[in-house]
Order: structure tokens, then C-alpha cells, then sequence
């Protein structure tokens, strides 16, 4: 018995290996967890905006109100999130290149908080919606956590799904292709 | 030339290593005295070429060699002179080129100066040593040379990236190596020792200054990791829990514990495996620090360059040297002798306990940091673990360490009087009452949480503070009594005295800054003014300038409190000259009370700049309780004991001093 306490941390030395060693395994895509999501319409909701008169964002927007017919992409972020900080400067990117607007939804955070990030950082966002008890984005999207992209197509229905940041290389090789292909 | 030198030294560096690491150990097994001696000079012989290798590198990037790829990568020939030095360490190869250095210098220092080691002992040590640096040497010179060429030669290298180019870099990467580099020493003396199948109080007297030493690097370099994050990101926080953050705690919390259960093992004869056990550990999280860093498989605003086959590299040097040392410990440490029994409520009870919790500390950042992989890996979608989760967990087991902190001193060894204990910390108990009044009158809107820390800070200070006078017999001697005892206390005592008073210090400012810190965002024009609590803002002025290698817009705004002029804050927004995007360097000014902060932020193309304002009171605290921790490290290793070395058969403590 006692002896098995001195084996103890080799056992949990090889636990963290086999997960290591799964996590440096290059084909690991996120992608292979797909969401159930993605070929169905958005799901219902109204987030507000983050300062009074502007507009928030809502399912309608896509079918009937400001981005009817075009393709968008909605990034879930928040300002405690580090990963996003590190996505930031890559929205901009994305809307240019792909010449489509990027909707924020800021994923459980404070108002203010949010300023200062945007303030900071710049604003990428053509609109940004707030969802300050994360329920748009854990029952309406389905995300696991931030930052998460979502692309939608002219009819409003889910096409892809990020989840993590975006990097250049994810831009380029995916998500241009597809909203090329979405924009026909 | 002198960058294929440097190359050709690293190799040779390997191959001395390579000797170093198996010659000794064969002699300390069969007995051979030539062959354990090789270790000492292999050692020195491995620093020097070592040192030449980073000097070699160094020059490259001080001529700006763009021809080396590394320099091409970090470097620009407009850089000042200090950032083209110090960017030879602020990226992947050239860190670890200095960690090697770092492995090195530890290892002459032992040859050269370990003259009291027994000759086994220091040649398995070494050889052990050695090891680690085989496999550190491999590693660069097959996935990371720091030397490897471009053809043709960039005309123009590509800059430091802005974010690092600050004095910070100059000092908090050598520290926090120094710190990790000095586990390993610690690590070579605890697989040396279950080698011998041997651990006694002579161990535990050589093992603790390179534990002290690294723990004092360790804690200099998060300091002023921190610091400089507060700074430089311009967000205005000093800790975020970023995995690379964690990858520096966890080796950190590990050397803590490591460090007071060395002093059971010298003191009493107990705790033998265990101390063994954390050794290894302590190592093994500077080894997955470095991992996770360099790997890829966690997002991190600090991560290098990252590349799965140096991440593979890497694990498989952990599971080597891990899993080796892990083998060795399992198959070896069950046959220590253990020696003194000890009450549940003793000196040597409340380390254990203080060992658990800091155990338990270390396991929750692990765990923190690592469930964004270990769900990813298992299909389970992707988290990302933000402070929130490190608050609720953390900050409650930290708790009775603190509280525990004050009382173990009090406790005599073997069978410890709490109640007696107890006694003697009245004035500890009344201070917290005091903090909790003083807080309470002071600020409204007062969480849980402020009162309970500012409670703790209260009672670790004075805590320590009595534990002090106890022992000069404070106001219950005549003042002469007092002062030669205060004056013969070991200087060990008053490490800890500082330590302790340094935690204190700065739980005070965490509490301050997490409790009331304030901010504002707002748009200003020239003219306009913005108050945050009783202090108002003015922008004066947003003036362009250029400097060496960048462009900035520095802001010139004025802070008024009661219509005086308590300062002038000119924060700016760079461009540097390369390509990146803008970074912004904010202006602080900082008093013991609060720290006040302004950043500028973007034009809104009507005249506005966005200005962030944040009063973050008593941050400044937490920076010089850190110091004071790191200072009372300084003083520990100044401690006669070590310096002399030689196992005295004197007890350390007061009754000696009194002696004295």
C-alpha cells in the first residue's frame, strides 16, 4: 500500500503525457467536434447594445433587417479573455479581405470592461450586441467559451463555426474560401 | 566567424557533457577516484564554452548580423543598444541558449566551490547536472540552433517586438531562468541522493541555498514580471493567470515548499521522501513551464514562436527526465530511513500542513491551466479558464495558508502548544480586528473578500512582527538584552521575519488593488476634462513626435484633486517603425495610497481621443512586499550556515545566538 503511494506520481506523470502527446498531435482539429448547429438558422435573440442609441443585434438583423442577403460573421469575445486579445487585430483582417461585416457578441461581460477593450484595442465590430449572462451564446450558439466565430450565410443560416482564436493561416485556407463560395 | 565559433562551441559544450554526465557516475559506482574528478573540470570546461557560445551570439546581435536568422527575426539596426543585447534572449533559441548558460554556471559553481561536498556526492550531482544540459544542448542544436544562417542576407531585420522592447526584458527573463535553472540544482542533489539511498541533515544544509537561491530568482522575476505587465500592456492588472504566468507560479509555489520541508529534513531528521518528491516536482514544473511555452498547446499572449516538433522535443525530454527521476524515486525512496516521530501540532506538523496546501495551490494552476487542453483533447469543445475560476479556487486554500503562516513560527518542534501559541499572537488577532475597522471606515462598498484579506494581512504582519520580538525577548529584557540578541538572531531567522512581513505586504496591496480599483473610459476632446473619484482629468494637449525607431502621439493630461495640481500624466501611442500593430505605453503615477494611471487610446477622427483613467489603490504594495520576499531570501542565504558549510553540530536558533 505504501509502496503504491511512492508509484503514485509517475501514474499521473503518464496521465499528462498521453495528454500532451494527444494535444501536440498536429492533425487535432477543433473542427472535428462540429456543432450541431451548423446548417440550421440562427437561433432567436436580442442582445443589447453596449451604449444607448446604438443598435444591438438581433436574429431578425439577418433576415429581414440590416444584414438581409449578406453574408456575416459573429465573434463571440469577452475582455477578460486572453486568447482574444491575441485574435483582436485579425477581425479587422477578416472583414477587410473578405469584405463582410463582423458582428461582436460580448460573452459575459461588463459594459464597461468593454469599452476599454474596444477603446484600447480599436473596434472591429460593425455592431456589438452584449450578453451579459451568457445565455445567447451557450443556448443560442452552443459555444463552449471564447472566443468563438461563427459564419453566417445570406439566409441567415449557420455555416462554420471557430472555436478559438482565428489565425492567419485559418483565415486564408477556410474562412475566405467559404465566404467566397457563401457570397455566389 | 565568430557566429560559427559559437556554434562549434555549443557542440563542443554537448560533448563535454556528454563526458561529464556518464564518467562521474560509473566512478562513483565502482569507486573510481580519477573518473569521479573528471566531473570538475568538465563542468568548468562546459561553462566556458558555453559563455563563449552566448558571447558569440550576443556580438551577432550588437553588429546586427542579419545573416543569422535569429537576429534577422528579433532585431533592427535602429534598435537601441540595450534591446538589440537583450533581444538575444527575447525569443525561443536565444532563451535557451541562456538557460544552458544559466545550467552551467550553476554547475562550475558547484565544482569550483563545493569544496565541502563529499567527492560521490558532488561527482553524481554533477554528472546528473549534465544530463539535463545533454538533453537541453540536443534539443537546440537539432530543432532551435541559434546560429543557423540565411542566404542571402536581409538587408533589414524584422525588430524586437514592441511589447518587449523595455528595461523589463533586460532583467525578468535571466531572473525567472536563474529561478528555474536553480531547481535543477536542487533536483541533480535529490536524484544524487536517491542514488546513495541516502538523505540526512548534511543533505538538506547543501540542498537548501540553491533552493533559496532559486526561489529568491523566482520571486524577483514574477515581481518584476508583473510589474512590467502592469506597465507595458497598458491594461492596468498585474496578474491574469496566463498560462506562461502560471508556468513561473507553479515551480514558484513547488521551491516554497520545497524550502520548508529542507528545513524539517536538516532540522529533524523527518519528511525525507517528500522533500525528495518536491525536488523532482519543483524541476518538472520549470520543465513543463518551458513546454507549454514553447509547444503550441496552449494560447498565450507570451508564447514563443511555436512548432509541434520542438513541442514534441520537449515532452519527450520531460517523460525522460520525469519519468526517469519519478522511476528512480518510486523504486528507491520507500528504503529512506525515516527518522523523528513528531506530534499532529508541532513546528514540523504546520510544515506539513503549509507543504499540502501549497501542494494543493500548485495542483489547482495546473489544473486551471491545463483544462482548455485536457477538454480539447477529449472532444469536449474548448474553455478558456479566466481569473474567475482562479478566484474562487485559489484564493480560499491560500487563506489558511496565510493564517497558518503566523502560527507555525510560535510552535516548538516535536510537540508544538497551540493554545501557548495562540496566546502569543494576541496582538496578531487584534490587528486583524484593526484591519477590519480601519477598512471598514475607510471604504464603502466593502466586499467579503477585502475584509478577509486586509484581516490576514494584519494578522501574517504583526504575526511576524511578535514572533520577532519573542525571540529578542522584546520589552521583557533590559533594551541592551534585546538589542545584542537582535543582533546575534541568525540571519536565516530574519529571512523568514522578512519573508513573512514581505506576504503580509503584499496581500495588502492585492486586496487594495482587486477591492477598489476604479475605471473610467471615456472620449475627450483638447480642453475637456473627466473626474474619477476625487480626482479630475484634463487633456491639455496630444502632440505627434518621432524618436529612434518609432512615431508616437503623447498626451499631455493634467490630474487635479481639490483644484491643486497633483500631477502631470503623459501617456503615449506608438507606431513603430517596422510594420505592427500600435502599442500603447501608459503614464503612471504612483504613491503608497494609489496608483494612478492613464492610457490613450484611439482618435475618433472628431478631435477625441479615447482616454482610459484607472486608480489602482495600494497596487504599489504588492511590488514591495514582493521585494521584501526576495530581500529576505538575500539575507537567509547570507546565512553563516551556508557560507561556512560544514555541518555544525550546533542547533541554529536563539539559544545559540544567545551564546554568541
Amino acid at each position: 500500500m505504501r509502496r503504491l503511494l511512492f508509484v503514485l506520481p509517475l501514474i499521473v506523470l503518464a496521465a499528462l503525457t498521453a495528454i500532451f502527446v494527444l494535444g501536440l498531435n498536429p492533425n487535432r482539429d477543433p473542427h472535428e467536434i462540429d456543432s450541431p448547429l451548423i446548417g440550421k438558422p440562427v437561433a432567436s435573440f436580442t442582445a443589447p447594445a453596449l451604449a444607448d442609441g446604438q443598435p444591438g443585434i438581433a436574429d431578425s438583423d439577418f433576415l429581414t433587417g440590416a444584414y438581409k442577403g449578406q453574408v456575416v460573421a459573429i465573434n463571440f469575445f469577452a475582455s477578460w479573455c486572453v486568447p482574444c486579445r491575441a485574435e483582436h487585430p485579425l477581425l479587422k483582417k477578416l472583414s477587410a479581405e473578405a469584405g463582410i461585416p463582423v458582428l461582436g457578441l460580448a460573452w459575459k461581460d461588463k459594459k464597461e470592461a468593454l469599452q476599454g477593450f474596444l477603446g484600447e484595442l480599436g473596434n472591429p465590430y460593425d455592431r456589438v450586441g452584449t450578453d451579459e449572462n451568457g445565455r445567447i451564446g451557450i443556448v443560442g450558439f452552443g459555444i463552449t467559451g471564447v472566443p468563438e466565430t461563427f459564419i453566417i450565410d445570406k439566409q441567415g443560416i449557420i455555416r462554420d463555426r471557430i472555436p478559438g482564436p482565428l489565425s492567419d493561416d485559418l483565415i486564408e485556407t477556410q474562412l475566405l474560401p467559404l465566404i467566397k463560395d457563401l457570397q455566389k | 566567424m565568430i557566429t560559427e565559433l559559437g556554434h562549434y562551441a555549443l557542440v563542443l559544450a554537448l560533448i563535454l557533457s556528454l563526458a561529464q554526465a556518464v564518467i562521474p557516475l560509473v566512478g562513483a559506482q565502482r569507486n573510481l577516484r580519477p573518473w569521479m574528478a573528471l566531473a570538475q573540470p568538465a563542468a568548468v570546461g562546459q561553462f566556458f564554452f558555453l559563455g563563449f557560445s552566448f558571447l558569440a551570439l550576443i556580438h551577432a546581435y550588437v553588429v546586427s548580423d542579419f545573416s543569422v536568422a535569429a537576429v534577422y527575426e528579433n532585431s533592427h539596426s535602429a534598435q537601441p543598444l540595450i534591446y538589440k543585447i537583450a533581444g538575444a534572449w527575447g525569443n525561443h533559441e536565444g532563451s535557451l541558449l541562456l538557460w544552458v548558460v544559466i545550467l552551467a554556471l550553476f554547475g562550475a559553481l558547484v565544482a569550483l566551490f563545493g569544496d565541502n561536498l563529499p567527492l560521490r556526492l558532488k561527482s553524481r550531482v554533477l554528472a546528473v547536472q549534465a544530463m539535463v544540459a545533454v538533453g537541453f544542448l540536443l534539443f537546440m542544436l537539432l530543432t532551435s540552433n541559434p546560429f543557423a544562417r540565411l542566404d542571402p542576407a536581409p538587408l533589414e531585420g524584422r525588430q524586437l517586438n514592441p511589447l518587449l522592447q523595455d528595461p523589463g526584458l533586460a532583467f525578468h527573463p535571466p531572473m525567472l531562468y536563474l529561478g528555474y535553472v536553480g531547481l535543477s540544482m536542487s533536483f541533480s542533489f535529490a536524484i544524487a541522493a536517491l542514488i546513495e539511498g541516502k538523505v540526512d541533515a548534511a543533505w538538506a544544509r547543501w540542498v537548501r541555498p540553491w533552493t533559496l537561491l532559486s526561489w529568491t530568482a523566482l520571486t524577483c522575476g514574477i515581481v518584476l514580471g508583473s510589474r512590467w505587465a502592469y506597465y507595458e500592456l497598458g491594461w492596468g492588472g498585474w496578474w491574469y493567470w496566463d498560462p506562461v504566468e502560471n508556468a513561473s507560479f507553479m515551480p514558484w509555489l513547488m521551491a516554497t515548499a520545497l524550502l520548508h520541508s529542507a528545513i524539517v529534513v536538516e532540522k529533524r531528521d523527518s519528511l525525507k521522501a517528500w522533500t525528495i518528491l518536491l525536488a523532482i516536482l519543483g524541476f518538472a514544473f520549470s520543465m513543463l513551464g518551458t513546454f507549454l511555452v514553447r509547444s503550441g498547446v496552449i494560447t498565450s499572449v507570451h508564447a514563443f514562436a511555436q512548432d509541434p516538433a520542438r513541442g514534441l522535443f520537449i515532452l519527450a525530454l520531460l517523460v525522460i527526465a520525469i519519468g526517469g527521476s519519478l522511476s528512480l524515486f518510486a523504486w528507491r525512496a520507500p528504503i529512506l530511513r525515516q527518522g523523528g516521530f513528531f506530534a499532529p501540532i508541532s513546528r514540523e506538523g504546520a510544515l506539513v500542513l503549509n507543504n499540502l496546501l501549497l501542494a494543493v495551490l500548485a495542483a489547482t494552476v495546473l489544473f486551471g491551466t491545463l483544462a482548455p487542453l485536457i477538454l480539447s483533447v477529449m472532444n469536449l469543445g474548448t474553455i478558456s479558464v479566466g481569473p474567475p475560476y482562479f478566484q474562487t479556487v485559489f484564493v480560499p486554500i491560500a487563506m489558511p495558508l496565510v493564517l497558518l503562516t503566523a502560527i507555525g513560527p510560535f510552535l516548538g518542534w516535536k510537540r508544538g502548544d497551540l493554545p501557548g501559541a495562540l496566546q502569543r499572537l494576541t496582538a496578531a488577532g487584534i490587528a486583524a480586528v484593526v484591519a477590519i475597522a480601519v477598512t471598514w471606515y475607510l471604504a464603502d462598498g466593502t466586499s467579503f473578500m477585502a475584509f478577509a484579506g486586509m484581516a490576514l494581512a494584519g494578522w501574517l504582519l504583526v504575526g511576524t512582527l511578535s514572533e520577532w520580538a519573542a525571540r529578542v525577548k522584546l520589552g521583557r529584557t533590559s533594551a541592551g538584552n534585546s538589542w545584542s540578541r537582535a543582533v546575534n538572531l541568525p540571519r536565516a531567522a530574519y529571512g523568514m521575519t522578512l519573508a513573512h512581513a514581505g506576504l503580509a505586504l503584499a496581500i495588502i496591496g492585492m486586496t487594495g488593488s482587486i477591492a477598489w480599483k476604479q475605471e473610467k473610459v471615456v472620449v475627450l476632446h483638447i480642453g475637456e476634462a473627466v473626474e474619477v473619484g476625487d480626482i479630475s482629468y484634463r487633456l491639455d494637449d496630444v502632440r505627434d513626435l518621432t524618436v529612434d525607431n518609432y512615431m508616437a502621439e503623447r498626451a499631455t493630461i493634467t490630474a487635479l484633486e481639490d483644484g491643486q495640481v497633483l500631477t502631470v500624466l503623459k501617456p503615449e501611442r506608438r507606431q513603430y517603425l517596422v510594420p505592427s500593430p500600435p502599442t500603447t505605453e501608459s503614464a503612471i503615477h504612483s504613491s503608497l495610497a494609489k496608483d494612478i494611471y492613464a492610457v490613450i487610446g484611439e482618435p475618433d477622427g472628431k478631435g477625441g481621443w479615447t482616454v482610459r483613467i484607472y486608480h489602482e489603490p495600494l497596487v504599489l504594495w504588492i511590488w514591495l512586499g514582493g521585494g521584501l520576499m526576495a530581500l529576505g531570501g538575500i539575507v537567509s542565504l547570507s546565512d553563516r550556515r551556508y557560507r561556512v558549510g560544514a555541518p555544525s553540530k550546533v542547533m541554529a536558533g536563539s539559544k545559540a545566538a544567545v551564546k554568541a
